[in-house]
C-alpha cells in the first residue's frame, strides 16, 4: 500500500516535470509547444477507443478470471500452449505498447509467466491489419520475413527475459 | 465471480493512478516529435552496416509511437536511400522499445523487467534487421 503511494505520487511528478518542459518550450519556441499540443491531442484521440478497450479488459478480468485459469494458460505450467496464447494476444492488442502494461500486470499477478509477458509485448510489432500497408511501402518479401523472425524472436526474448529476471519479479 | 461493482471501483482506482504518467508519457513524446522531426536524423547514416542499424535502432527507440507512423518515416528513408538493416532497426525498435514510456513500464511491470525487456528488444532489433537483410539478399531481393 505504501509502495503504491508512493508511485502514485512519483507519476504526479513525473506529470509536473512534462508540464513545466511544456512551459518553458513555449517560452522559448511558442511553434514548438503548440505544434507539440496537437500532436498530443491527435495521438490522444487515437488511443482513446483503446483506453477504453483496456479498461473493460482490466474490469473483466477482475471480474472473471481467476488465478487458476491465468496459471493453466499463461502460468508456469502452462506448457507449450502459452506462447501461441500470448503470441496471438500480443498480435491481436493494439494501441500503443504502453496502454496494455496494466492489463499485463494484473496477469502477471494472478501467475502469468515471466516470459510469456515479454514475448506478448514483442507481438505488439506484429500488426495485422498494418501489413497492408507495410506491403505498400516495403514489398511482400520484407514483411513476410520481418514478420516470421518477429514471431520467432519474440519467444527467444521471452526466454531471456524471464532468465535474467526470474520468474517472479522484486 | 467478484461483485461488479467492486471490480469497476478497483479497475477504474488503477486507471486514474496510471492517468497522470499516461498523459506524461503522451506529452513528452508528442514534445520530442514536434522538436525534432525524424528526418532530420538521416544525416547520420553512413551505410555502414553495423552502425546504421544502431542508430535507426537508437532513434526507433526515442521517438516511438503509432506503427504506422514508422511505416511511413521508413518509407521516407528508402526513398533517400537510407539501408534496410537501418529502417528495420528502427521500425522495430519504434513498436518494441520504450524510452519514454520506461518509468511508466518500470512503475507497473517492474524496473528489472522493463530494463531487461527494452534492452533486449534492442539488441534484437539490430540483429533481425541484419537478419532479414541477409535473408532477402539470399533470395535475390532489392528494396
Amino acid at each position: 500500500m505504501k509502495k503504491q503511494k508512493k508511485s502514485s505520487k512519483l507519476n504526479y511528478y513525473f506529470f509536473i516535470a512534462v508540464v513545466i518542459l511544456y512551459i518553458v518550450t513555449a517560452l522559448i519556441s511558442p511553434e514548438v509547444a503548440g505544434s507539440a499540443l496537437r500532436i498530443f491531442f491527435n495521438i490522444f484521440i487515437q488511443i482513446a477507443p483503446i483506453l477504453v478497450i483496456v479498461f473493460f479488459l482490466l474490469f473483466l478480468t477482475d471480474l472473471i478470471i481467476k488465478p487458476e485459469k491465468v496459471m493453466k494458460y499463461l502460468g508456469k505450467d502452462s506448457g507449450i500452449i502459452g506462447w501461441p496464447v500470448a503470441i496471438l494476444g500480443g498480435i491481436i492488442s493494439s494501441g500503443p505498447i504502453f496502454v496494455w502494461f496494466p492489463f499485463l500486470a494484473d496477469l502477471r499477478k494472478k501467475g502469468m509467466r515471466t516470459a510469456l509477458a515479454s514475448t506478448f509485448l514483442y507481438n505488439r510489432a506484429v500488426k495485422v491489419p498494418l501489413l497492408p500497408l507495410m506491403i505498400f511501402y516495403f514489398g511482400i518479401a520484407f514483411t513476410a520475413v520481418l514478420t516470421v523472425y518477429m514471431i520467432v524472436f519474440s519467444i527467444v526474448i521471452g526466454i531471456l527475459t524471464e532468465l535474467i529476471v526470474g520468474p517472479d519479479e522484486e | 465471480m467478484m461483485d461488479p461493482c467492486k471490480s469497476a471501483r478497483k479497475t477504474l482506482n488503477s486507471f486514474v493512478q496510471m492517468l497522470p504518467i499516461l498523459i506524461g508519457v503522451l506529452l513528452l513524446l508528442s514534445l520530442m516529435n514536434a522538436a525534432i522531426p525524424v528526418v532530420y536524423y538521416t544525416g547520420l547514416f553512413t551505410g555502414n552496416t553495423l552502425i546504421d542499424p544502431i542508430l535507426g535502432a537508437a532513434f526507433g527507440s526515442i521517438a516511438s509511437g503509432n506503427p504506422i507512423t514508422s511505416y511511413i518515416i521508413g518509407g521516407e528513408l528508402v526513398a533517400v536511400h537510407i539501408s534496410i538493416t537501418a529502417i528495420t532497426a528502427f521500425i522495430l525498435a519504434w513498436v518494441t522499445v520504450g524510452l519514454i514510456s520506461l518509468p511508466m513500464e518500470m512503475d507497473i511491470l517492474g524496473r528489472r523487467f522493463a530494463v531487461t525487456r527494452n534492452l533486449l528488444s534492442f539488441v534484437f532489433s539490430i540483429i533481425i534487421a541484419l537478419l532479414v537483410e541477409f535473408t532477402l539478399l539470399s533470395m535475390g531481393v532489392v528494396i
